[in-house]
């Protein structure tokens, strides 16, 4: 269950988050609006990347501002560009690289990694150099860089944004199997099939929340 | 693509043997590639590194990117040394640093940076009571190792982009978008790095390998 409690957000003087407040207890959430509408910067505060500077957001009654380790260890994060998330050269040593953090001997890790990459179609690319993955590839790849850790909730903020349109069926077709809580931000309104809630956010508030036809019609009337 | 990094995997005695004896190794090599001023040794030193590539059998592709980034490099400081210096500086110099890139590069070639991550991180582990802290210095090695083909890769494509403007030969077309995309690339690794819970964990056990 994510809560968001009277969220504000500042960068300086510009306000990008203004009194959200949402409980979302649905298995899949998806975050829509326009670009600068403070979707992402909503979607950060789930896990703490960024602190709200008014109201708080808990995670499992957790607050991200004073148990942010704690939340961080539930809520696992996919961002837009693989290429800033991948850290290490190969597949199989990135998604490694997370396990680190659970204390697994070495055999254990690489092991472990080539498991979940196989479980997610990227079987025999362990030893397969990260950056000459193709797009699709390489979100998929910081996919199973995020579910190596197991977390109860997957917020992924615009994860499909650089995918063409087979990869991007693939990336959400692999999303709704997943038995994680996923919360997606995105504007490819196509890709909502199977969510239960959207929230449209716009200028900083949350403008809509419903069933995905009612809030994607109040969407586009807002495009105009 | 970076031709000096890079892991290229296989199955040779150099691939299997850990990481912390290799790299010792290493560190050996470069000493003795610096005490020694005696081109004819050095010479030897930098056969015994060729022998290397032999024994982890390095694919011949990845030998000729070395050679094509290294030997201009090598050729260029030999000749620099010659005219200030004369020939026996030189050949001592360029063999020198012939034997410290092929070396490194073997180290690389044969190591994944997982096993050197981890290396580093067992190696520094008795500092700990010193307040070092073993797993963040092996994460440095490790980004800094992936640094090398992520800032590579933002380069060509600056230049690309430079190029399809017109802007080749401007150095602020270069420069200016280079700095704003390796900033910008260190500040979402730093967010990628704390959704992976680096920096959080105050109650972790330390890393085993």
């Amino acid at each position: 269950m994510i809560e968001f409690e009277g969220v504000g957000h500042r960068y300086g003087d510009r306000e990008v988050l203004a009194d959200v407040t949402l409980a979302l207890p649905e298995k899949r959430v998806a975050f829509v609006g326009a670009n600068g509408s403070g979707k992402s910067t909503l979607a950060r505060t789930v896990n703490g990347l960024v602190l709200p500077t008014s109201g708080r957001v808990l995670v499992d009654g957790l607050d991200t501002a004073r148990r942010g380790a704690e939340v961080r260890r539930r809520v696992g994060f996919v961002f837009t560009d693989p290429d800033s998330q991948i850290v290490m050269p190969t597949a199989g040593e990135d998604v490694a690289f997370s396990l680190r953090r659970a204390g697994l001997g070495r055999a254990e890790r690489a092991r472990r990694a080539a498991e979940v990459l196989a479980e997610h179609g990227l079987a025999g690319y362990a030893d397969h150099p990260a950056h000459q993955l193709s797009g699709g590839q390489k979100q998929l790849l910081a996919l199973c860089g995020m579910l190596a850790l197991d977390p109860d909730v997957l917020v992924c903020d615009e994860p499909t944004t650089l995918l063409d349109l087979r990869n991007k069926r693939r990336f959400v077709d692999l999303l709704s199997g997943l038995r994680q809580q996923v919360v997606l931000v995105t504007h490819d309104l196509d890709l909502l099939d199977g969510f239960e809630r959207v929230v449209v956010v716009d200028g900083g508030r949350v403008v809509a929340d419903d069933e995905p036809a009612p809030a994607l019609r109040h969407y586009r009337a807002l495009a105009g | 693509m970076n031709p000096l990094g890079l892991y290229e995997p296989g199955t040779g005695p150099l691939h299997r043997l850990p990481a912390g004896p290799k790299l010792a190794g290493v560190m050996v090599v470069v000493t003795l590639a610096v005490v020694t001023g005696e081109p004819v040794a050095l010479a030897g030193l930098l056969a015994a590194v060729a022998l290397g590539y032999a024994v982890a059998r390095v694919p011949g592709r990845r030998v000729w990117r070395l050679l094509r980034t290294a030997l201009p490099l090598v050729a260029l400081v030999f000749a620099v040394q010659a005219l200030l210096l004369g020939l026996p500086a030189a050949a001592t110099a360029a063999l020198r640093l012939a034997v410290a890139i092929g070396v490194a590069t073997l180290f690389t070639l044969t190591t994944r940076v997982d096993a050197v991550v981890g290396a580093v991180e067992r190696g520094l582990g008795p500092l700990r009571r010193f307040g070092v802290r073993p797993d963040r210095v092996g994460l440095l090695v490790g980004l800094t190792v992936a640094a090398v083909g992520t800032l590579a890769g933002i380069a060509a494509e600056v230049r690309a982009a430079a190029k399809a403007r017109g802007a080749e030969r401007s150095v602020v077309a270069f420069a200016a978008p280079f700095l704003v995309r390796t900033l910008r690339h260190a500040d979402r690794l730093g967010e990628a790095l704390t959704a992976r819970g680096w920096g959080d964990e105050p109650d972790r056990p330390g890393p085993s390998s």
